[in-house]
């Protein structure tokens, strides 16, 4: 038996699931902004959606700056739900459903939601579209989110709460 | 932006075409599994940095080349600008605020309805915990600001 070189056996353990559906579904999400860049010049982020579905049923002024677009925000985010329902009825066996405590995903939804709009922008807004625009804002901001979620996801897991 | 009344017909079909390529890829990466994202924060796979470099090499791309053919976007006549915002405390706050949520719960925005299209009921939790989230902070600053500045920040 030839042993794999050193630095291959370093990214199997890095990357036990590989890093082809984690390449190949990055390409289709960048490609979903690009077509969206390309035909109107919009960079598509996915949590404003939040804000502009606000409007529909809140007075407050800081969701009505965005009700000249909620309608293709909800549009937007349809095609997010279907686009992924098409993945899983080519490739999963059936719906799929987390074991992550309810708690943690109302909890942490919450947290997501303010800090989302405080922040001016997501994993979308600014990881895909403002880095791939190289805004130093974006940059910024994708650095403050990693960092304190890495350090929240180990603390989780180091006081025990699975899953 | 275009106006409602005068949107190009091809305006939302195409809107619709990019979230569909959009949410295929967020299923087709994993990356609608909170565990999958949970396993990334804990050193446990670095799969997901492909995904959003992956993602950002697309866009940057498509930033890069659009300006470049072409004078003005065909749909909307709008030109083509990069995505910038004004850096200010905000965005390390919240930034900070959304990796704590992300850290708990394994999900942010456009995986979570990615999430619900894979078949995930149990993701409305997150779901109504953002919509939550995003009205109490809409809520709270519109207490703080309104009359004072109600400068947009954009779309993102």
């Amino acid at each position: 038996m030839v042993a794999d070189p050193v630095p291959l056996q370093a990214a199997a353990e890095l990357f036990p699931n590989g890093i082809s559906r984690y390449a190949v579904g990055g390409l289709f999400v960048g490609l979903g902004a690009a077509v969206i860049y390309v035909g109107t010049g919009i960079s598509a982020g996915a949590s404003t959606f939040l804000e502009s579905t606000l409007s529909f049923v809140s007075g407050q002024s800081r969701f009505h700056q965005y009700a000249a677009s909620r309608d293709w925000r909800l549009v937007f985010t349809l095609g997010i739900v279907l686009g992924a329902a098409v993945y899983a009825v080519i490739y999963q066996d059936g719906a799929w459903t987390t074991d992550v405590s309810w708690w943690r995903l109302l909890l942490g939804g919450v947290f997501v939601g303010i800090g989302t709009r405080v922040g001016k922008g997501c994993t979308s807004g600014h990881g895909v579209c403002g880095v791939g625009s190289a805004s130093k804002t974006s940059i910024a901001g994708v650095l403050a989110f990693l960092v304190t979620a890495i350090v929240t996801a180990q603390v989780v897991a180091a006081l025990g709460v699975t899953p | 932006m275009a106006a409602s009344g005068d949107r190009h017909p091809l305006f939302v079909p195409l809107v619709l075409v990019g979230g569909l390529v959009f949410g295929f890829g967020l299923g087709y990466s994993h990356m609608a599994r909170p565990e999958v994202v949970l396993n990334f924060l804990q050193f446990e796979d670095f799969g997901l940095l492909f995904v959003m470099f992956g993602g950002a090499a697309v866009t940057g791309v498509a930033f890069f080349v659009a300006p470049r053919l072409l004078d003005r976007a065909p749909l909307t006549g709008d030109r083509f600008e990069r995505r910038l915002k004004s850096f200010d405390r905000n965005v390390l706050v919240g930034g900070g605020i959304f990796g704590v949520g992300w850290g708990l719960s394994g999900i942010c925005p456009g995986a979570a309805y990615a999430s619900l299209g894979i078949g995930n009921v149990t993701i409305l939790w997150a779901l109504a915990g953002m919509f939550l989230g995003a009205y109490l902070q809409g809520w709270w600053r519109s207490r703080a600001t309104d009359g004072v500045d109600p400068a947009p920040t954009g779309a993102d």
